[in-house]
């Protein structure tokens, strides 16, 4: 296996023999499980506490006798953690990954600002933006067309990534603090940012669908793309590219 | 069984789902998990100045109807008395580590300074309802018996026997008993309390969830360690169901 020693930067390389490339650093590598791990508990675990109370309202109180804007039947066991209904475990495990999942996040922001990952593979460039090349990503998307994006993030997923990283995540937190009565007392203005504890449970909840459905897309994405090949970049660091679809004479695995 | 790959993805995520259910069963694991429930009590205390008051909403804010929750109507012939008497003869004692043990009568308490505060009721299980309540500082009822200085934590003995016959109880420390919105309440928007709401007094902790708010209050206790009385975990849902006692999230 010839491995490139040298971080590339180009899309395709000039021979058509297999070549590797290092696609990802240990500080992403390392976030990226520990937060796999931390977004599966905490996906299950809020679903094990939303089955204790399946509505959800708008505004500052909402119960029972109050206007729902969602009604949901509980979710099925196998979605849930505990698979049975315990609201009193169901909080440990949420309330204990959430210290994993925020402080996580926290860290990796940190050092992927210092690192310079976010400034050199997460942020748009002014080209990327434009509406012509997001159409041709978009295009390349629905052929299932990847081969651009081996060695760099396309556009498309830059804007996923940066939604669920500067998004989701830290809007699920911060709904999710609000929702403490104890944190109400000591932050206020917590409340009064979402408009209410209830309206705070109810994007706290979507947000919380919107990670789920990005985990969808991103799997069936990396089974699209090669899903040996992108489990191990994400282990090792490696990532073997493709001979450039010029040149794919038939040989390709 | 033949070996596919949709049957090791099968099996995989349900060997890991009931991984996780066995983890949650193992005492040692609860007990690790619930060291973030303990941070959580560490920071909060740390970020809140004690004094720090829970938000307060204008009449208008109410929920329209105040949902009645948990024990709706305690079971046993001398609650029921009291309430065909409108509670003329509850005593509400506060006894333990104090240095002159009280009793005081419904009506003084009524009769005494009060309280009203327009706040935000939030259930462990995830919904709210805002409602004004009134009552008497829990501060002076202490000042009145006087705490002695072994005295860390105050226990809700309540009139509501739940499952098995086991009482409703639960405690605060001290922190929360001399917080400026810790009342026993005894009316909800502007009417006297209904046995739903806990007639006749009903504790207000209004940092923390829902099932601290103890309902049928007839006695507090003054202790200095919670682990001798009934479960040990201080409260009735924290000693069945695994509730942590600092309901602050």
């Amino acid at each position: 296996m010839a491995k490139s020693e040298s971080k590339r930067e180009t899309a395709h390389p000039p021979v058509s023999q297999p070549q590797t490339v290092f696609r990802h650093r240990l500080s992403t590598r390392i976030w990226h499980w520990v937060n796999a791990v931390a977004i599966f508990v905490m996906l299950m675990s809020g679903l094990m506490i939303f089955n204790a109370h399946p509505r959800l309202y708008w505004g500052q109180y909402g119960a029972n006798l109050d206007q729902p804007w969602l009604v949901l039947p509980r979710f099925p066991g196998w979605a849930t953690l505990p698979s049975n209904y315990d609201l009193a475990l169901g909080r440990h495990w949420h309330l204990a990954f959430a210290w994993v999942l925020a402080f996580g996040l926290l860290a990796y922001l940190v050092w992927s600002l210092f690192n310079g990952h976010l400034r050199k593979d997460v942020a748009l460039s002014r080209a990327e933006v434009a509406p012509a090349h997001l159409w041709e990503d978009i295009k390349k998307h629905a052929r299932f067309d990847f081969h651009e994006s081996e060695a760099r993030y396309n556009p498309l997923q830059k804007i996923t990534y940066s939604l669920v990283l500067f998004g989701l995540i830290p809007l699920l937190i911060l709904t999710g603090l609000t929702m403490s009565p104890g944190m109400n007392a000591a932050f206020p203005w917590l409340v009064d940012v979402f408009g209410g504890r209830q309206s705070a449970r109810s994007i706290h909840f979507i947000c919380a669908m919107g990670i789920a459905a990005f985990i969808i897309v991103h799997l069936v994405l990396v089974i699209l793309a090669g899903p040996v090949n992108e489990i191990r970049s994400m282990i090792t660091g490696w990532f073997r590219l493709s001979p450039p679809p010029a040149s794919n004479s038939g040989d390709s695995a | 069984m033949i070996i596919t790959r949709r049957n090791i993805l099968v099996g995989g995520a349900a060997g890991l789902l009931s991984g996780c259910d066995a983890l949650g069963k193992n005492e040692d694991f609860r007990k690790l998990l619930a060291l973030g429930e303990k941070g959580n009590f560490a920071i909060q205390r740390s970020l809140q100045d004690r004094m720090a008051l829970a938000k307060e909403f204008r009449p208008q804010q109410r929920s329209p109807v105040f949902r009645m929750n948990g024990t709706r109507q305690p079971r046993g012939e001398a609650y029921a008395k009291h309430a065909s008497e409108k509670f003329a003869n509850w005593r509400l004692t506060v006894d333990g580590l104090v240095a002159r043990p009280q009793a005081f009568s419904v009506a003084q308490l009524m009769a005494g300074p009060k309280r009203s505060q327009i706040t935000r009721h939030d259930c462990v299980e995830g919904w709210s309802a805002i409602g004004k309540w009134t009552g008497i500082p829990l501060k002076l009822l202490l000042d009145a018996a006087g705490l002695k200085s072994q005295a860390r934590f105050l226990v809700f003995h309540c009139a509501d026997k739940m499952g098995f016959g086991t009482p409703y109880y639960e405690s605060i420390d001290l922190i929360d008993a001399f917080h400026p919105q810790t009342i026993l309440a005894w009316a909800l928007n502007d009417e006297t309390l209904m046995i739903g709401n806990g007639a006749p007094l009903r504790l207000r902790v209004e940092r923390q969830l829902g099932y601290k708010q103890a309902k049928y209050v007839e006695r507090i206790e003054a202790v200095d360690d919670l682990s001798k009385l009934y479960g040990g975990k201080g409260g009735y849902w924290e000693d069945g169901a695994g509730y942590e006692w600092y309901a602050g999230i």
